[in-house]
């Protein structure tokens, strides 16, 4: 699975050589992207929208700039904002941090955008419900299972491509905030759920049953990773249209309404 | 094989789900903790007897939760069936292993920069309905949750920070509706209470908690200052299902210190609001503090119980007022029972015969200052109390001995700014000691004082060298907890106020303590400086 935040190494190192020629100044790894990812959907997409595109006349995974040529000159614009205008200081980022965004804009311009055009959404949404069954595993605005991740507002987490990838190959890299655990007490049957959190001595995880539960790992008998996806790929089970049109209602998905 | 799993799934899953029934019934499931003050008549009891007078000398720390933030932590925290939900101020969201304290998951709210409540950038906590959360935030918002992750299901806007509207109280959930009210009475804010639609956050209804023109009331305002006469709201209400209302105690008239410019009464101000719980409208109202001067909010949580009234049973309701008097009120029909101090009060000397209050002439503010018992944080504020209807008393935190000099000025009103009119001016050693106290005998001090309702008479009292923000918590085992602003926590035998355990938290303590139980075992929370702390019996 492509994502915003690549946890796949051999793709990673894949997209660094395609756009080998952009990174020129700089040297990233999958980490600094990643990281980048994640500092630029809390502090820049509810402007710069998941595709960097929102703003009229400002495309930012293009890999040219109006106002920018080198890394340094994308970090200055970060950290000092474009005074005049609307785009503002990001006045509590360390340099560190606003490079690592820097890394995911390179990142994003290396990868091309989705091919899935020209879907309808409302489409997506009934093959959502429908015959796609995603709600048997996944929850959107308040209906649906807690077993995947919730995706009420994945159209503001991700790009068009990186759903794209997230229906096609979901066997290609699990994110770390959605790996499934099974553990097994020394008393009772072994439990499978999603990890939410660990430590040295114990692990937090939702049940099958959508229970929050907290085990103690000196009372289990056995606890490992899954390693597989649990999250089917669609590559052969939905036609081309039909995914179009469920990457089109994901893309929609911007979290919570405002009544 | 495979359609009778599902079907078990479904039933568990629904029975993890918080109705309003089981809110209603929340006496029923002491191991939970479903709304800010443990259940619809806030008693802040628990029917929990694991922990004892006799063995409460064996508390053991079992986690803290330390928060990421500096502001004061005057939250209680919710439990359902092994999971702790609370905030981290101001307005963040979490979910916890309410035996280990280990995160399940975290909400960060993103802010609006406008946000300026008066008196702390904080939430007093949450409510939750079936399995949705609910909190109010200092930029005037409202936040639904999915409690299994902490995702935003709806945010309604429900208030203009800039103008100085914001929600710092736990919200209250009474059948389908999340109800709040706005604070801000500091800032010449409107002051209302908002019903909302708990699936959608759509505005069912909203009560005005100052009457516009042409309603009763109104005149109780001179002229304009009705528009922004503030009445705020900013602790959790109460409900009463016989009679279907829900009570709220409403805030002080702005400006806060000079009322020349709001002759009248100044209704709904310092009163407590009686209201249906389906339409909004108001049933009764009773004015603790008619034209209030001394920033008088009548901010108190409502604690309601059938108690033996002059023979007979009665449906009442409870309140220890920051004007410093103690009253008992019929909650159906709002009749005043009996009015009393339980401080040293000056402002009045007694009530007429249809229960309000005879102000001194004497007791206004001036150019020059006047001296008023109680001073500007009450003889109690919003710190919750406890009613206990195993021992049949009313505990207090309670300021003694305090006075402030209320001192007037001329001032006019600019939105979004503060509307004082004025200020208190301390008469004795500050209130807000730090880590160092110097206070004299003749000074002000704090306590919790336990009253018998039908007296109004103070049976005991447990005197503390500062003073309190704490509010109590009682169980039906007659243990008795609270906490102070020199930072301990501690149990008193809620029949005699004997102290018979403490706890150095080296913060002050400022929310209601609560109680719960998980796998058998009951479990004592609450916040002190920045963090939340949880004890149990050792093992
Ligand atoms: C409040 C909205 C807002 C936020 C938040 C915001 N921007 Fe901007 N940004 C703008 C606007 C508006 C412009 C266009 C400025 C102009 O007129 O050239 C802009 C311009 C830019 C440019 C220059 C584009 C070019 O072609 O030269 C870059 C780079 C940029 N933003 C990056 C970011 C990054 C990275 C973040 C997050 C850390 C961010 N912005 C957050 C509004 C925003
Ligand atoms: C059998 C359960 C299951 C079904 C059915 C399922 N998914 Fe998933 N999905 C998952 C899980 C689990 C993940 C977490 C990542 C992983 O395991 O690959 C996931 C991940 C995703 C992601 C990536 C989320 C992110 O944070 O990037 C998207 C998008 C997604 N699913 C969409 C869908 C859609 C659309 C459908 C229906 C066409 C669907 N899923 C059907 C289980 C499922």
């Amino acid at each position: 699975m492509m994502t915003a935040f690549p946890m796949n190494r051999s793709i990673v190192c894949v997209l660094l050589l395609a756009s080998g020629a952009l990174l020129a100044q700089h040297e990233y790894t999958a980490t600094d992207i990643e990281n980048g990812g994640r500092q630029y959907v809390n502090n820049c997409v509810y402007c710069h929208g998941p595709e960097g595109d929102q703003i009229a006349g400002v495309s930012l995974f293009q890999g040219r700039f109006k106002r920018a040529v080198s890394d340094d000159d994308i970090v200055q614009i970060i950290r000092n904002g474009v005074p005049g205008t609307g785009m503002p200081a990001q006045t509590g980022m360390n340099e560190a941090n606003a490079r690592t965004i820097v890394a995911y804009l390179r990142s994003a311009a290396a990868v091309p955008a989705s091919t899935l055009t020209g879907g309808n959404a409302a489409r997506g949404k009934s093959l959502f419900e429908g015959k796609g069954a995603c709600a048997t595993c996944h929850r959107v605005q308040g209906s649906g299972s807690r077993m995947g991740p919730d995706l009420s507002d994945i159209g503001m987490q991700r790009r068009a491509v990186e759903l794209e990838k997230s229906l096609l190959d979901p066997g290609a890299g699990v994110l770390p905030q959605h790996r499934f655990v099974q553990v097994t007490p020394k008393s009772g049957p072994a439990v499978t759920g999603r990890l939410l959190n660990q430590d040295t001595f114990t692990l937090q995880l939702i049940d099958s049953q959508e229970r929050l539960r907290t085990f103690v790992i000196a009372d289990l008998r056995d606890y490992s990773v899954l390693k597989d996806s649990r999250m089917p790929s669609y590559k052969d089970k939905l036609s081309r249209q039909e995914l179009a049109d469920m990457v089109s209602y994901l893309v929609s998905l911007k979290g919570p309404n405002k009544p | 094989m495979k359609r009778f799993v599902l079907l078990v799934v479904s039933i568990a899953s629904l029975s993890a789900q918080v109705t309003f029934d089981r809110i209603l019934n929340a006496g029923k499931e002491p191991q939970n903790w479903l709304t800010y003050s443990g259940g619809t008549s806030s008693q802040r009891h628990s029917t929990l007897t694991q922990i004892t007078p006799d063995n409460v000398k064996n508390l053991e720390l079992q986690w803290i939760f330390q928060s990421r933030s500096l502001e004061r932590y005057e939250a209680t925290p919710l439990v359902v069936d092994g999971v702790m939900y609370t905030v981290q101020n101001p307005d963040d969201v979490l979910a916890l292993d309410a035996a280990t304290g280990r995160v399940y998951w975290t909400y960060n709210y993103q802010l609006s920069p406008d946000a300026r409540p008066c008196c702390g950038r904080l939430s007093r906590g949450l409510a939750i309905l079936g399995d949705t959360l609910f909190i109010g935030t200092i930029d005037a918002h409202v936040v639904a949750l999915d409690a299994k992750s902490g995702k935003p299901l709806w945010n309604a806007q429900v208030g203009d920070p800039e103008k100085g509207y914001a929600i710092t109280h736990a919200p209250l959930i009474v059948k389908d509706k999340v109800i709040v009210g706005m604070a801000g009475g500091e800032y010449g804010i409107r002051g209302y209470i908002l019903g909302l639609d708990a699936k959608t956050g759509k505005e069912a209804w909203r009560f005005y908690t100052i009457p516009g023109p042409g309603e009763p009331g109104h005149e109780s305002w001179a002229g304009d200052s009705w528009q922004h006469g503030g009445a705020s709201v900013w602790v959790t209400g109460s409900y009463d299902p016989e009679s279907n209302l829900t009570f709220w105690g409403i805030g002080n008239p702005g400006p806060d210190w000079n009322g020349d410019t709001r002759g009248g009464d100044n209704l709904y101000a310092c009163s407590v609001v009686a209201l249906d719980a389906d339409t909004g409208k108001l049933k009764w109202y009773y004015q603790f503090s008619p034209h209030d001067e001394f920033d008088y909010d009548a901010v108190q949580v409502p604690v309601l119980a059938d108690i033996d009234w002059q023979g007979r049973p009665r449906k009442v309701m409870m309140w220890a007022n920051r004007n410093g008097l103690f009253y008992v009120l019929d909650r159906t029909t709002g009749q005043f029972l009996s009015g009393k101090p339980f401080v040293k009060v000056n402002w009045m000397n007694g009530f007429d015969e249809r229960g309000r209050p005879m102000k001194l002439a004497s007791a206004a503010s001036s150019k020059t200052g006047t001296l008023i018992f109680p001073g500007n944080q009450g003889g109690t504020n919003w710190y919750s109390p406890s009613f206990s209807p195993h021992t049949g008393l009313f505990y207090i935190p309670a300021w003694d001995n305090y006075s402030s000099l209320y001192v007037k000025q001329d001032q006019d009103f600019v939105e979004g700014r503060t509307f004082g009119g004025g200020g208190p001016r301390p008469t004795g050693p500050a209130t807000k000691t730090g880590v160092q106290n110097f206070r004299g005998d003749e000074d002000i001090y704090g306590a919790v004082r336990a009253i018998d309702p039908k007296t109004g008479e103070k049976k005991w009292e447990f005197k503390m060298a500062d003073v309190t923000e704490a509010g109590i918590l009682t169980t039906a085992s007659d243990v008795l907890f609270t906490g102070g602003h020199e930072g301990y926590f501690f149990a008193l035998d809620a029949r005699n106020g004997k102290l018979l355990w403490k706890s150095s938290l080296g913060g002050e303590v400022r929310s209601g303590p609560m109680t719960f139980m998980v796998n058998g075992r009951q479990y004592v929370a609450v916040d002190a400086g920045n963090s939340l702390f949880v004890w149990a019996l050792r093992q």
